[in-house]
């Protein structure tokens, strides 16, 4: 009985684990109100799946072309403040709103758009 | 050449003095006028409504709620609150000015004797602890949400009129819009981040409110019977932008009542609206 419960509770923890961290997209990730919640401010016109978008921040397009330096792109998820002072982005690295393996997913997932 | 100098001179210490001079005043007609210039087409006498003014087909559904309220029913409770007398046998009539009526955009007042801020709610206490019982607690929606809820509508028409004289009632103004204006928490917002700077705007679908109004209307009934007091609805936007959230009746909430409703000088009140 005790095994079978210790193989239940492996069994949980590996599923959550990978739920939680590896099977987690930069979309997933953008998209999750208590992650990035990009939408909140940000319409991705690409993106069907992107509803009901915010409107104070910049559409999020064309990425690879207008952010040619994959660094500044990151620099500005990091901490837009640091480029804009007034900026009203929640600095996602500087706050650790975001860990920095999921700016990096976030990013590739922006380089899509 | 040397008289456009005096004269520039001569304007920097108007500009000077002014600017020595800024006050209250000074910032309430400084976001009127940024909000005129942002949304020429809205009224001022419309800001009472707050996020439904920038939105025609929710306000009009809101007016059809409106016309048959779903908290008549509490507001009764409230009303008999009011009506009971309290264990010295007066009633709040009794130990309010003007018998309770029209006085609600007076609140919050700074106390001068106590140094300190003094809320509609704290009022209320007050009269309850000078007749034998005890205080109720701030926000607590069965008992000093209804029956300040019910109180304010004998405010109803009445323009807020927030008065800030002397120094210690500055000093309590002066807290309270450093509590708006600072960036804070993990999300680095302000109260002003959404409520003036990106008011008007959606942030994914909910349209945010100007500050200008905000106060005019409270206790709000969400969902239609579930009632919010204004510092409750504080602790509520505190909670959701991951600042830490004070206690309804706090100092700090006190002062930024103070703050917020002086910017709302010159509105008409109603009590209480429907908010989804
Ligand atoms: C609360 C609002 C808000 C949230 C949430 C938000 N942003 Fe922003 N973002 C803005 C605003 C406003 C700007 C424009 C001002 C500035 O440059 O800082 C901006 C600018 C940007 C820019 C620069 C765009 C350009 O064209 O210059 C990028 C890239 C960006 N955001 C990505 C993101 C990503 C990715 C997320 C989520 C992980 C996100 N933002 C979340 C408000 C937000
Ligand atoms: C990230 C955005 C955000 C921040 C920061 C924020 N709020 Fe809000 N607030 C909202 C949203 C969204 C609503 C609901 C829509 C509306 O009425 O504005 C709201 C509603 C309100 C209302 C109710 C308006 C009404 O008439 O029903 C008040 C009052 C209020 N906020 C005060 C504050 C205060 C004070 C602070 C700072 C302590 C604050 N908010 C910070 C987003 C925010």
């Amino acid at each position: 009985m005790r095994k079978r419960t210790s193989i239940i509770t492996a069994v949980l923890a590996t599923l959550l684990a990978s739920s939680a961290y590896a099977a987690e997209t930069g979309k997933d990730i953008a998209f999750n109100r208590s992650k990035g919640n990009c939408l909140a401010c940000h319409g991705m016109p690409t993106l069907p799946d992107a509803e009901q978008p915010g409107e104070s921040g910049p559409p999020l397009i064309a990425m690879q072309a207008r952010f040619p330096d994959k660094k500044v792109l990151r620099a500005k998820i990091w901490d837009a403040t640091a480029s804009n002072p007034e900026s009203f982005m929640p600095p996602m690295g500087k706050h650790q709103i975001l860990t920095e393996q999921e700016i990096d997913k976030v990013v590739e997932f922006l380089y899509g758009l | 050449m040397k008289k456009i100098v005096i004269a520039l001179a001569g304007l920097g210490i108007l500009v000077g003095a002014f600017s020595a001079y800024a006050g209250p005043e000074e910032d309430r007609q400084k976001l009127v006028s940024y909000f005129k210039n942002k949304y020429p087409d809205l009224k001022f006498d419309d800001y009472i409504y707050s996020a439904l003014a920038f939105d025609p087909d929710a306000k009009s559904q809101y007016n059809s709620i409106m016309e048959f309220p779903p908290y008549l029913s509490e507001l009764e409770k409230g009303e008999k609150l009011w009506n009971t007398p309290l264990k010295s046998g007066k009633t709040y009539a009794d130990c309010l000015p003007n018998g309770g009526k029209m006085i609600a955009g007076n609140y919050p007042l700074f106390d001068d004797a106590r140094g300190k801020v003094i809320t509609l709610e704290d009022a209320l206490n007050d009269c309850r602890k000078a007749n034998g019982e005890e205080a109720y607690k701030n926000a607590d929606p069965k008992t000093m949400g209804l029956l300040s809820a019910y109180m304010r509508t004998l405010s109803d028409g009445m323009k807020v009129n927030i008065k800030v004289v002397g120094e210690g009632a500055l000093k309590a103004y002066e807290d309270g819009k450093k509590t708006f204006y600072r960036r804070a928490g993990q999300l680095n917002f302000s109260c002003g981040s959404c409520h003036v700077d990106n008011a008007g705007l959606r942030i994914r679908s909910e349209l945010l409110s100007p500050v200008i109004g905000q106060t005019t209307h409270w206790p709000a009934f969400r969902g239609g019977d579930k009632l919010v007091t204004l510092q409750k609805r504080y602790e509520g936007c505190q909670k959701n932008v991951r600042h830490s959230p004070d206690k309804a009746g706090s100092t700090r909430y006190n002062n930024l009542e103070y703050f917020h409703s002086y910017m709302s000088n010159g509105l008409e009140m109603k009590s209480s609206v429907f908010r989804k």
